[in-house]
């Protein structure tokens, strides 16, 4: 265990290519998917926050639901659509980066939604009176929320990001762990540790540990000095 | 502090107004919540011009009552009615100063930018309204860092960035230092003597005394007295209102 983890700490240093291709399709994919699920789920999220109508308690509880999708089933979905029988099949996006992208999309997207709408919702109950006396539109008033809570919004994302660069089983069905195309460090963790190349799992996993850790650190910076200037 | 009685003609631009919202005309106006009543039959009427403080102890229904002529509640039963126009209708010509000034999480300058661009309206007057109010000096600043008198200036320059004919004031001194006090009365006094319709609530007896043309005294949700400064503090006709002028407890 101990020579592995040496070794392991050795293949980072060296800048193997190999883990370098990986860990940087694997910051791609997630990254990508960070970007679209926001795209998604802050708009969502910022309406549900600031509209009232009816079936709004429902919606609510299926936002939170959906927080708790099963990676390997939206896999399933996923390839269900992009497989060649599948209506999406014509698109030939079946074992790409994009199926992968795709995927974790619709793993976060409902993390982003349900978490930016409970941090715009509060917000707006501070600020609901103000903006009524003004009579902002609901444009407007959207636009005003995602700006003044965009320092809440950065943990919002960083937890979807999370949530996507950890998770194996969605890109793992769409992209196929295919060497030098859509392996990321999840899934060539997963395949090294069962081939018993501990060495590659283990460099892959402090790798992933040392990201996460990183990008923490920077968005807890960036909420620090927010926070200085009263802005969070 | 003494910026803050500069008057910079800059800042308030003339500029074309629909027909006046004035005359007031509130017609038994009643607010339930539950099965508790807040204001129970309230009628009223206020012409142009001049600086009308509402008085009256706590829980008198003073801050509904401002929300509801400003048309951001609706009254259970009852009228209001500006110019012959329900309420709703004229919030946008109306700017609200509410006790805790609620500002957003920019700098002193982007909170009234973001009012400006709202109303489409010319963003150099930020300058100007920034020098009116005493904070030209902390446009940069992040505003939630102001000092409360500060914060309550600048809620006051937002305010006045949407050009309102009716700017409502919900004890926007309380808890501030007399300095902060003397300059808030003089900002809102200077908007008085530009036309603004000042509607105040206040539970400073001696800052009614100082802003008061008119006094609406409310008492256990309705109108207990309106008559004009001269009348109500050396005379007030009200029992109630003796008693709040003479420091007893009324509810």
């Amino acid at each position: 265990m101990g020579e592995a983890f040496g070794l392991a700490i050795a293949l980072v240093v060296s800048g193997d290519a190999d883990l370098i291709e990986i860990v940087a399709l694997s910051l791609g994919v997630s990254l990508s998917a960070t970007v679209m699920a926001c795209l998604i789920g802050l708009p969502i999220g910022a309406f549900v926050a600031v509209a009232r109508f009816r079936g709004r308690n429902a919606v609510l509880i299926l936002m939170n639901a959906l927080m708790g999708l099963p990676p390997v089933v939206v896999g399933l979905l996923v390839y269900l659509h992009l497989s060649r029988s599948g209506p999406l099949g014509f698109l030939g996006l079946l074992y790409t980066p994009t199926a992968m992208i795709v995927a974790q999309t619709i793993l976060i997207a409902p993390i982003v939604a349900a978490l930016s709408r409970q941090v715009l919702e509060d917000l707006h109950a501070e600020y609901a009176d103000q903006f009524r006396s003004l009579c902002l539109t609901r444009v407007q008033t959207v636009q005003a929320l995602l700006w003044d809570a965009r320092y809440s919004l950065l943990t919002v994302g960083l937890a979807g990001f999370g949530r996507a660069v950890a998770e194996v089983g969605a890109v793992i069905i769409v992209g196929g762990n295919i060497d030098h195309l859509t392996r990321v460090m999840t899934t060539a963790i997963a395949l090294e540790t069962s081939k018993g190349d501990l060495v590659m799992a283990l460099a892959l996993g402090i790798i992933l540990l040392v990201i996460a850790l990183a990008v923490n650190a920077a968005v807890q910076s960036v909420r620090l000095t927010a926070a200085r200037q009263a802005y969070v | 502090m003494s910026d803050a009685v500069v008057i910079s003609s800059a800042a308030f631009p003339s500029a074309a107004k629909a027909p006046p919202v004035l005359p007031l005309k509130v017609r038994d106006l009643v607010l339930r919540f539950g099965n508790s009543t807040v204001l129970d039959g309230v009628s009223l009427d206020l012409g142009p011009g001049g600086c009308t403080m509402v008085l009256g102890p706590n829980g008198a229904g003073k801050s509904l009552l401002l929300k509801l002529l400003h048309g951001l509640i609706a009254p259970s039963s009852g009228q209001v009615t500006w110019g012959g126009q329900p309420a709703a209708q004229v919030t946008a010509r109306q700017a609200l100063v509410f006790q805790k000034p609620i500002l957003l999480r920019r700098s002193v300058a982007a909170n009234i930018d973001f009012v400006l661009k709202a109303r489409g309206k010319n963003r150099a007057q930020r300058d100007a309204l920034l020098e009116h109010v005493g904070l030209a000096h902390k446009s940069d600043q992040p505003a939630r860092l102001l000092s409360g008198g500060e914060a309550q200036r600048l809620a006051l320059a937002r305010a006045l960035a949407t050009d309102p004919e009716v700017l409502f004031l919900d004890e926007p001194t309380a808890s501030l230092d007399p300095a902060s006090v003397q300059a808030i009365e003089a900002i809102v006094r200077d908007a008085r003597d530009r036309g603004v319709r000042i509607i105040f609530v206040s539970h400073d007896i001696g800052q009614a005394r100082r802003m008061a043309d008119d006094v609406v005294f409310l008492h256990r949700g309705r109108v207990a007295e309106h008559s004009t400064a001269s009348d109500f503090f050396p005379e007030p006709r009200s029992s109630a209102a003796r008693d709040y002028l003479n420091g007893r407890i009324v509810v």
